[in-house]
């Protein structure tokens, strides 16, 4: 079954999309991992993108943020297609990836201030960038301190800041709470919806927890490399016939393909 | 993306780099350590066995830890540049190749940041091992402290490319163990580093030919010309076809239509 409540339909559709995927498939060797995936997200809009481990998730993040190239369908990040104008495309993009990627040995500053760096911050911007951000998610007093010295939630808050220097308009995350207690968890959601509300912030956030699940939000659901569902949160569950955002989800995979 | 853009990254991934080598100070250590052994040691030992007759570039007759000098500062450069290229394989297995990959600058121009990082590192490395070296009478003219150094940045961009090559090929940290094996020691010891090609030729015309068009055998030619003041066409020429052609496989392997790193992803 598939539920195609599209957050666009009824509503006029926006000039730009932050993110439009369309017709996306992508194949490893004879296992085809992402199948016709298409959505749009729109600008604003915090969305969950929803799915089992190996459900295509990661390999989504790393066709959008071209880590490597997308053979069919296309990819475009307001309207920039990522294989024709990388650049742009990549400049709109702020991403937390999965796996950790801080370097342990220098210190939350020398991480903040390398990022801001590779994107072409003047220094003056970065320091000014990193300390309001880093305020705001209040990690000020641990500036100084060496990475392998912060807990893996404080770690992850880093990452969110790094992910925002360049003011990216919008922000990938995957399974950014893998690993953490649930005061973290809960702590991330907040602060990246608040972004979300207070920035006009677009935001993809990859998990497979379905608590995760902002009931007034958007979803999308990743099964097996296919979209079963997307839109409106409430939309889906109802177009299910289910009474929660597990049972949509239980039914939709029970009944979908494999 | 301005020119600004780009000077500001390449300072931002030089620094990195720096911090990172200062950080570990035991790996800065060793740096020196191991070429310091083999001029200290190994070239002690040898100093009566090896004679060596003045021949370009060299006026009169020098001792074996002058032969050396230029050959270990080729190890130090060889040994930084897969050091770097383990420290790519380290920065993809933790990820943080990824944000440099996101980065909206060109992806050649990201891959060129990370190798000039390098470069700085193993010149910097080059000229205190040369510092020491001075008080065991390894002493170049003053003015080739000077001529040695684009010898040096060229010398070392080359190797350093070599490693960034075989970053985008080796699929796990375990594996370097392997290039320590199948191309470090190989790289040294079939080149002019330790003994003269005419020597080898005397022993074994196959060795000889395989030294002879050894790159790491050109680097080093081009680093002992250069630090008496003297030009090496040959060697620049095929460390610079090297470098070109080290430099353009790895930007292909990490190219993200075509390269290795697609169908490495495809592997995990």
């Amino acid at each position: 079954m598939t539920v195609a409540a599209d957050i666009t339909r009824g509503t006029p559709v926006p000039a730009e999309a932050a993110l439009a995927v369309e017709g996306l498939s992508h194949r490893f060797g004879p296992r085809e991992v992402l199948r016709q995936v298409s959505f749009t997200l729109n600008p604003h809009a915090f969305t969950v993108l929803l799915g089992l481990n190996g459900a295509g998730k990661t390999t989504l993040f790393s066709l959008v943020t071209r880590l490597y190239d997308h053979v069919s369908g296309a990819i475009r990040i307001f309207g920039a297609e990522i294989k024709e104008r990388p650049s742009e495309a990549l400049a709109r993009i702020g991403v937390v990836f999965q796996q950790a990627t801080l370097d342990l040995d220098l210190t939350v500053a020398q991480n903040l201030r390398y990022h801001a760096a590779l994107h072409g911050l003047p220094r003056r911007l970065a320091a000014e960038r990193i300390a309001r951000e880093v305020e705001r998610i209040g990690l000020t007093d641990r500036l100084g301190e060496k990475v392998r010295q912060l807990s893996g939630g404080q770690r992850r808050r880093v990452e969110i800041v790094r992910a925002l220097l360049h003011q990216p308009r919008l922000l990938l995350l995957d399974e950014p709470t893998v690993g953490l207690d649930i005061a973290s968890r809960q702590f991330l959601l907040d602060h990246v919806r608040m972004l979300c509300r207070s920035e006009g912030l677009a935001v993809l956030w990859a998990t497979h927890l379905i608590d995760e699940v902002d009931p007034e939000g958007q979803v999308i659901v990743l099964h097996q490399g296919r979209i079963l569902a997307r839109g409106a949160v409430a939309e889906v569950i109802a177009a299910t016939g289910a009474s929660s955002m597990r049972g949509a989800f239980d039914a939709l995979t029970k009944s979908g393909p494999g | 993306m301005s020119p600004a853009h780009y000077f500001r990254c390449l300072v931002g991934v030089a620094e990195r780099e720096g911090l990172r080598f200062v950080n570990q100070r035991g790996r800065f250590i060793s740096a020196l350590v191991r070429p310091l052994v083999w001029l200290l040691i190994f070239a002690t030992g040898f100093h009566f066995v090896m004679g060596l007759p003045p021949l370009p570039p060299y006026e009169t007759y020098i001792s074996y830890e002058v032969y050396i000098a230029p050959g270990l500062i080729g190890m130090i450069q060889l040994f930084q540049g897969m050091q770097s290229s383990l420290s790519m394989v380290y920065d993809r297995e933790m990820g943080s190749m990824r944000t440099l990959l996101v980065s909206p600058l060109p992806r050649w121009y990201l891959l060129f940041t990370k190798l000039l990082a390098g470069v700085i590192v193993s010149v910097l490395q080059a000229y205190v091992f040369l510092a020491i070296a001075w008080f065991w009478d390894v002493r170049p003219p003053l003015y080739g402290y000077l001529t040695v150094l684009p010898a040096l940045v060229l010398s070392g961009m080359m190797l350093g490319a070599l490693g960034l090559l075989l970053s985008s090929a080796i699929r796990q940290l375990e594996n370097f163990a392997g290039v320590m094996n199948f191309v470090i020691f190989p790289m040294f010891f079939t080149s002019s580093a330790l003994y003269p090609l005419w020597r080898v030729q005397e022993s074994s015309l196959l060795l000889y030919y395989i030294c002879s068009i050894s790159p790491f055998t050109h680097a080093v030619e081009l680093v002992r010309f250069a630090l008496y003041g003297q030009f090496n066409p040959v060697s620049a020429a095929v460390v610079i076809f090297s470098l070109a052609l080290f430099m353009g496989l790895a930007i292909y392997g990490y190219d993200p239509g075509r390269g290795l790193i697609a169908r490495r992803a495809a592997a995990e």
